[in-house]
């Protein structure tokens, strides 16, 4: 029991506790097709929580997620708008605004990390900022009004498309998963994240361009944040300033849940894919069950809280070496 | 007089160019606002020598090797490698040519494994994934050769504390070595573990490498050092060989007083027990005994980590009581929130100044009032009489030496020194019975040194009951009347003054006892 806490966190005991609670409350909650579904839901929740786990391993954290991905559907959905006025090619256009998007997004992640590596700025000032930013230009751009009108192709596939049967969110959900597993476990620049956020001064002393890795984190978090708001804008084939507006909070619930932990270092991939489906599961065990939105907040707040207790608890006790 | 000068000190060597020096540095000079903490240093290694650098904390030796390891830039003066003028932008460079350090404050990263900290920014690679196996095997290698009992695989967070050591000094040996940097590399390893390093390091000499050793183990420089330079205040007083100087004539020249001047002499007649401390332990600390006097001076001695300074935390409050009594003159304040024991007659001066003792933004002035106002002394109907906190202040300020013109300064911006003379002057702040000080002069300079012991004198002298936790042995020994040593969370001994020489004691700090969890 303790050993299994030590290694993995509180999530085994959180799924196992949410299972046996929901499937007493509902009997269409165990069933293989809301299990389906569930795991379909979650897609965009994984994706932005592997995202989150980067900053969240290399010692910071990021608050501007949610903003990434409404910029990045508000912009890629005018540019498709305004191209496909001009370009007749229906896949240029759909080319076009992915580009612009992620151009947005790309410039998030570089601000965010230029602003933590090089002067300095706490990382909760630097992403609050940005997000308030993000969030007003985005609303300015569309005065607060859906963006429709963009290719029906782009929604037909990114949001409802199906390769060899299986949903397209799903799949590009499972690259991106397994091509982060790699990158975290297998390749240097990995290895250099999880040494910035175990030690940032060991890890200069050990030749590691900090700055550097640091900025590639938020980088790399505020692109994938940015596919995720792609998808979620094919999903609801309009371009919106509010998309993403808790995706802050619910991934770092996620990753804390998941066992990475707020002081860095520490954190999986595979880990923070379960955290991430364990928290859309119990959203929807809890809409099953008929608890409202309202009360939904409530507990995910007090299950974040929760979870952050145990990584206290956690983290003494590794680093008491036991 | 400086040592320079001394006709012949350094002459044999300045007649021994027909190897050309490895490494040198001419007129190196590191300024930060305020400070100049390394002054015009002229430095030289020779290839296969062993070359000891000196001095005190705050003498310039961590900066020098700072700029030789890439780690921190020169505001003035050049390093040459092979003849060839060099700047080391960072510590790859440096790695790059072939100059390697081993940090006294490790570089690891505590989450990663053994293996993983070992390669770290040069892992061995199959195409652009990292290849875990080859990296497990030659880490391997490396410990079986220096004969170090790690595995590659461990989280460097569940090593002791001598086993991360051994790996920080495992990381310099792969790669092209030409010259090795150690910073008081056996400061936490047994015997044993040091006669493997010397043996190492013998052998890095034949092939050619260079290493400045640091360290104030002087029975160390015997053994191994071929040449010896002095550092003072951040200037060179001297390079000579080792062969033909003692130690009392380092002591001097690091110093530039002798041992005598330092320490004063200590004359009370501890009498009446006012504190009893019965078998406290916390983790990490076994059940532990203890008695304190009024007018007693306690040193106690051991290694980093071996739980001397949690065992008196514990008594302060700050860590968990497992089981055990403390009684300060007959009242029981086990258990008591930190405050409250203070209340009682307790002051603890914490070893760590820039986290637990000062507020860096405030100024001296300011950290004094503190601990006079809460003493409540200066409290009349919740109203604080300011008027008379301010006099207290300047007289404490005055007992400690703080010159005048850095009372209203930021403690931020003052020296080490000066920086510690406030933490001592918050202790005078209130009147406790039993004064605790952790490393009461940790990174402080020879002058403030000596004022500060005749502080303590003062303290015992007035009949109050005094603890010195040192890691600096002759502090320890010199002011005290009792010196209990702990190792590996146990009181291994108890030596009175007479029993205590630096040979005794060093004994004691790697007793053969299980570690207590």
């Amino acid at each position: 029991m303790k050993t299994l806490f030590l290694r993995l966190g509180v999530l085994p005991f959180f799924l196992a506790i949410a299972l046996v609670v929901f499937s007493l409350l509902s009997s269409k909650f165990l069933t293989g097709q809301n299990l389906v579904n569930v795991a379909r839901q979650s897609v965009y929740l994984v994706l932005v929580s592997i995202g989150q786990m980067l900053v969240l391993v290399s010692g910071g954290f990021d608050l501007s997620v949610g903003t990434a991905i409404a910029l990045t559907s508000v912009v890629s959905a005018l540019t498709m708008v305004w191209a496909s006025g001009m370009i007749d090619a229906v896949w240029l256009v759909i080319l076009i605004g992915i580009a612009a998007g992620g151009l947005t997004a790309l410039m998030v992640g570089l601000i965010n990390g230029v602003g933590i590596a090089y002067f300095e700025v706490s990382p909760f000032i630097m992403t609050l900022g940005v997000s308030s930013v993000g969030a007003g230009l985005a609303l300015f751009l569309t005065g607060g009004i859906p963006i429709s009108g963009m290719p029906f192709a782009f929604g037909d596939t990114f949001g409802f498309g199906r390769w060899f049967g299986v949903p397209v969110p799903v799949l590009i959900a499972l690259v991106c998963i397994v091509v982060m597993w790699v990158v975290m476990s297998r390749t240097p620049l990995g290895t250099q994240i999880y040494a910035v956020g175990g030690n940032i001064k060991a890890a200069h002393l050990s030749a590691i361009n900090t700055k550097r890795t640091l900025v590639l984190s938020y980088v790399m978090c505020s692109l994938i944040a940015s596919l995720t708001g792609l998808l979620l804008t094919a999903r609801v084939e309009s371009g919106e300033a509010n998309l993403g507006g808790t995706m802050a909070l619910e991934s770092i619930a996620a990753c804390v849940i998941a066992g990475v932990s707020l002081r860095g270092g520490i954190g999986r991939v595979q880990n923070v894919v379960l955290g991430a489906f364990f928290i859309v599961m119990v959203q929807n065990g809890m809409n099953l069950a008929r608890v409202s939105s309202y009360m939904q907040m409530v507990l995910l707040g007090g299950l974040l809280i929760l979870a952050v207790i145990f990584d206290q608890m956690r983290y003494r006790m590794i680093m008491r070496g036991q | 007089m400086t040592w320079a000068g001394r006709p012949g000190a350094s002459l044999p060597f300045e007649r021994m160019p027909m190897t050309p020096p490895l490494l040198t540095t001419q007129k190196l000079t590191k300024t930060y606002p305020g400070v100049r903490a390394l002054d015009g240093v002229d430095f030289d290694l020779i290839a296969g020598e062993v070359h000891v650098l000196f001095g005190e904390n705050g003498a310039g030796k961590s900066t020098l090797i700072s700029m030789l390891a890439g780690a921190n830039q020169p505001s003035e003066g050049a390093i040459f490698l092979d003849g060839a003028k060099l700047t080391f932008e960072n510590v790859a460079q440096a790695k790059a040519h072939g100059v390697y350090t081993v940090f006294q404050e490790f570089s690891l990263i505590p989450t990663l494994t053994v293996a993983e900290n070992m390669f770290l920014g040069q892992e061995p690679r199959k195409g652009f994934l990292i290849d875990h196996r080859d990296m497990r095997k030659r880490a391997q290698a490396i410990f079986d050769e220096l004969g170090f009992p790690i595995s590659p695989t461990a989280q460097v967070s569940t090593l002791s504390r001598a086993q991360q050591q051994m790996l920080e000094i495992s990381k310099a040996f792969h790669g092209d070595l030409r010259v090795l940097i150690l910073d008081e590399p056996t400061a936490s390893l047994t015997d044993r573990e040091v006669d493997h390093l010397f043996e190492f390091i013998a052998q890095q000499k034949e092939n050619g490498v260079g290493i400045i050793y640091i360290s104030h183990r002087m029975q160390e420089f015997a053994r191994i050092a071929d040449r010896v330079t002095v550092l003072r205040d951040g200037a060179k007083i001297g390079t000579v060989p080792m062969e033909g100087t003692d130690e009392a004539q380092l002591v001097e020249m690091m110093t530039g007083r002798s041992i005598a001047e330092i320490y004063p002499q200590i004359n009370t007649e501890p009498n009446g027990v006012v504190l009893e401390v019965k078998g406290l332990a916390t983790p990490g600390v076994a059940p532990s005994d203890l008695q304190l006097r009024r007018g007693e001076i306690l040193g106690i001695a051991g290694l980093v980590g071996c739980g001397k300074s949690r065992f008196f935390r514990a008594l302060m409050g700050l860590e968990a009581v497992t089981t055990g009594q403390v009684i300060l003159n007959g009242q029981d304040i086990t258990h008591l929130p930190t405050r409250a024991i203070m209340r009682a007659g307790m002051y603890y001066l914490s070893p760590d100044r820039k986290h637990e003792g000062l507020d860096l933004p405030k100024s001296a002035n300011d950290n004094l009032a503190l601990n006079v106002v809460t003493s409540g002394d200066h409290v009349k109907f919740g109203r604080v009489d300011w008027r008379a906190v301010r006099d207290q202040v300047s007289k404490i300020a005055n007992r400690v030496e703080l010159p005048d013109a850095y009372r209203t300064r930021l403690v931020s911006q003052l020296s080490g020194g000066n920086q510690q003379k406030v933490l001592f002057g918050k202790a005078f702040g209130q009147d406790a019975e039993v004064y605790i000080f952790d490393e009461p002069t940790v990174g402080v300079d020879m002058g403030t040194r000596a004022a500060l012991y005749l502080k303590i004198k003062a303290l015992a002298e007035a009949g109050k009951a005094v603890v010195i936790i040192s890691s600096d042995l002759p502090e320890a020994i010199n002011l005290s009347h009792r010196l209990l040593v702990f190792a590996n969370g146990h009181v291994s001994a108890e030596l009175d003054r007479a029993e205590a020489s630096e040979d005794a004691v060093l004994k004691h700090f790697f007793a053969e006892s299980e570690p207590v969890l």
